[in-house]
C-alpha cells in the first residue's frame, strides 16, 4: 500500500502572512474591481465636497481639507474591505485557507496588509487631488501626512478586517458593516483629521501637535491590531 | 506527530448549538485504505461531524484520536487533512495553476509548480484550462481541481462533502474512480453524501440518524448499491409515532 500524508513542516509564520496577502494583491492585479470602485469613490466624494466649500479664488479652510480627505478615505475604504472578505466567501475558499497550516493570526495579517496596500494606492491619488483642488499646502509637509495616512489606514483596516471576517456569512453585510465599524473607527478619523489639519495649515502648522496625534494614532493601531489579532481566531471559528 | 496510516478513533464525539443537540455519542473508527460512507437524512448531523473531523468545528463532548495524537482545534495534524465540499473552496479569480500553487506554497509543497502540473494532469485538468481562471470552469471541472486542491500537500486524512452534488454520470464514475485510488493510495477517505449511488464505493457504512449512530458496519470488498440502499432504509424509517413527536 502507497504511504499517504507524509508532511512537510508548513513555512514561516510571516511567509504565510505574506502569500495571503501577495494572493489577494495578485487577484486585485486580475480585476482591478476594488481598487477602481475604491480609488473612483475617493474622488466622487473629493469633487462633491470641492463643489460645496471652495469658493472661486479662495482656499478652503485646512480642517475641510482635512475632513475632506479622511472622510473619502473611510467612505473608500469601506468598500475595499467589504470585497475583500467577499472573495473568501464565494466558493467557500476561506474553509480551503483555514485548513492549511497557516495560522490564524497570519491570516488576519495577510488579509490586514493587502488592504493597506490597496487603501495606499487610492490614497495617493486622494492627496494629489486634494492637493490641486483645495490648493493645500501639502509639498513641505508631504512625509508627516503621508505617515499619519499611513497609520490611520492601518488602524482602519485593523479593525475593519475584523468585523469583515466576523460579518463574513452574515446577511446585509455591507449595511452592517458600516454600522458596526464607523463608531469604532471615530478616533481615528478624528485624530488623523486633527493631525492633518496642523499640518496643513498654510498660516501656523503646529508640528508638536501633529506629532501627538500621530503617536495617538500609533497607540491606536496598537490596539486595534492587537484586538484583532486576539479575535480572529474565535471570529473565524466560530462554531 | 500521528503514524502515516493510522486510524481515526472517535470516541463518544458530541456537539451542541445554542442549547440544540446536533451530535451525540458518536464512536467509531476510520481505517486508512478503506472508504467510509457517512449516510443519513438532513439534519442527522453528517455535515456536523464532517466539520469536527476537519478541525474546523470543537466538538462539545469526546475525543478523536488519529494514531497517538488527539484531533482538534489548532492541532498541527490539520496540515494532513484534505477536504473537498460541495462547494469548490478555490479562488475563481486565479487560474487552476495558481490556485494548486497558493495551496502547495501554504502547505509548505517543496517544488509547488511541479506538484501543481502533476496534479492538473491527474485530474484532467492540464494544458488549456490550467491557466484559465477557475471562474470559468463548469461545475465538474471544478470538481476536479477541488480535489487536486485536497490532494496538492498529499494528506493521510479526506473529508469529501457531498461531492458528486451536481456532476453528471461522467463526472459521477470519474469521483467514483477517484476516491478507489484514494483507498489504494491509504488514506483514511470518509464521504459525506445524501446519494446512495455514491456511497456504492464504500468498504464502511456510517448512518446517523437525529444525531446519533444507528448503523456501523465494514464489509471487505465494499457495500455495493443494494446493500448501502438496504441499510440506509431500514435504519433511517420512522419509528411508529415518531413524525407526530417531530
Amino acid at each position: 500500500m502507497a504511504e499517504a500524508g507524509a508532511g512537510a513542516p508548513p513555512p514561516g509564520f510571516w511567509r504565510q502572512a505574506l502569500r495571503i496577502a501577495a494572493k489577494d494583491l495578485a487577484i486585485e492585479w486580475r480585476s482591478r474591481e476594488v481598487l477602481a470602485t475604491m480609488t473612483f469613490l475617493a474622488v466622487v466624494v473629493v469633487l462633491i465636497f470641492s463643489f460645496a466649500f471652495v469658493i472661486e479664488g479662495t482656499r478652503p479652510p485646512a480642517p475641510v481639507v482635512a475632513g475632506i480627505m479622511w472622510v473619502a478615505l473611510v467612505v473608500a475604504g469601506t468598500v475595499g474591505l467589504a470585497r475583500a472578505f467577499d472573495r473568501e466567501r464565494d466558493g467557500e475558499a476561506i474553509r480551503s485557507l483555514l485548513l492549511t497550516p497557516a495560522p490564524r493570526a497570519a491570516i488576519y495579517l495577510g488579509k490586514l496588509g493587502a488592504t493597506v496596500v490597496l487603501m495606499a494606492i487610492t490614497e495617493v491619488v486622494l492627496t494629489a487631488l486634494a492637493g490641486v483642488l483645495f490648493s493645500a499646502s501639502l509639498g513641505a509637509v508631504l512625509g508627516r501626512v503621508a505617515l499619519l495616512l499611513a497609520l490611520g489606514t492601518i488602524g482602519f483596516a485593523a479593525a475593519g478586517c475584523t468585523f469583515s471576517a466576523a460579518l463574513l456569512r452574515a446577511r446585509g453585510r455591507d449595511a452592517l458593516l458600516a454600522t458596526l465599524l464607523y463608531p469604532i473607527i471615530v478616533p481615528i478619523v478624528i485624530a488623523g483629521a486633527r493631525g492633518t489639519t496642523q499640518l496643513i495649515d498654510p498660516i501656523s502648522p503646529d508640528f508638536d501637535g501633529a506629532r501627538f496625534w500621530t503617536q495617538f494614532l500609533f497607540a491606536l493601531d496598537v490596539l486595534f491590531v492587537t484586538a484583532g489579532l486576539w479575535a480572529f481566531e474565535p471570529i473565524v471559528s466560530g462554531d | 506527530m500521528s503514524e502515516v496510516g493510522a486510524a481515526l478513533r472517535l470516541s463518544k464525539v458530541g456537539k451542541i448549538y445554542d442549547g440544540r443537540r446536533a451530535l451525540s455519542d458518536v464512536s467509531t473508527t476510520f481505517a486508512p485504505g478503506r472508504i467510509a460512507a457517512v449516510l443519513g437524512p438532513n439534519g442527522a448531523g453528517k455535515s456536523t461531524l464532517l466539520g469536527i473531523l476537519s478541525t474546523l468545528i470543537h466538538p462539545s463532548a469526546g475525543e478523536i484520536r488519529w494514531g497517538d495524537d488527539r484531533l482538534g482545534r489548532g492541532s498541527l495534524l490539520r496540515a494532513r487533512i484534505g477536504y473537498v465540499g460541495h462547494d469548490p473552496g478555490l479562488y475563481g479569480d486565479l487560474t487552476a495553476t495558481e490556485n494548486l500553487t497558493l495551496f502547495a506554497r501554504l502547505y509548505g509543497v517543496a517544488d509547488a509548480r511541479a506538484r501543481a502540473a502533476a496534479l492538473l494532469a491527474r485530474v484532467g485538468l492540464a494544458e488549456a484550462a490550467a491557466e484559465a481562471p477557475a471562474r470559468t470552469f463548469s461545475r465538474g471541472m471544478l470538481q476536479r481541481l477541488a480535489l487536486a486542491r485536497a490532494l496538492v500537500h498529499d494528506p493521510a486524512l479526506l473529508l469529501f462533502d457531498e461531492p458528486a452534488a451536481a456532476l453528471d454520470p461522467t463526472g459521477a464514475d470519474w469521483l467514483a474512480r477517484e476516491l478507489g485510488a484514494e483507498r489504494e493510495a491509504g488514506r483514511v477517505v470518509v464521504l459525506v453524501t445524501h446519494d446512495l449511488a455514491a456511497a456504492a464505493v464504500a468498504d464502511q457504512v456510517v448512518i446517523l440518524r437525529r444525531g446519533r449512530l444507528v448503523f456501523d458496519e465494514t464489509r471487505a470488498g465494499g457495500f455495493g448499491a443494494e446493500a448501502v440502499r438496504a441499510a440506509y432504509e431500514a435504519k433511517t424509517r420512522a419509528a411508529p409515532g415518531e413524525a407526530k413527536r417531530g
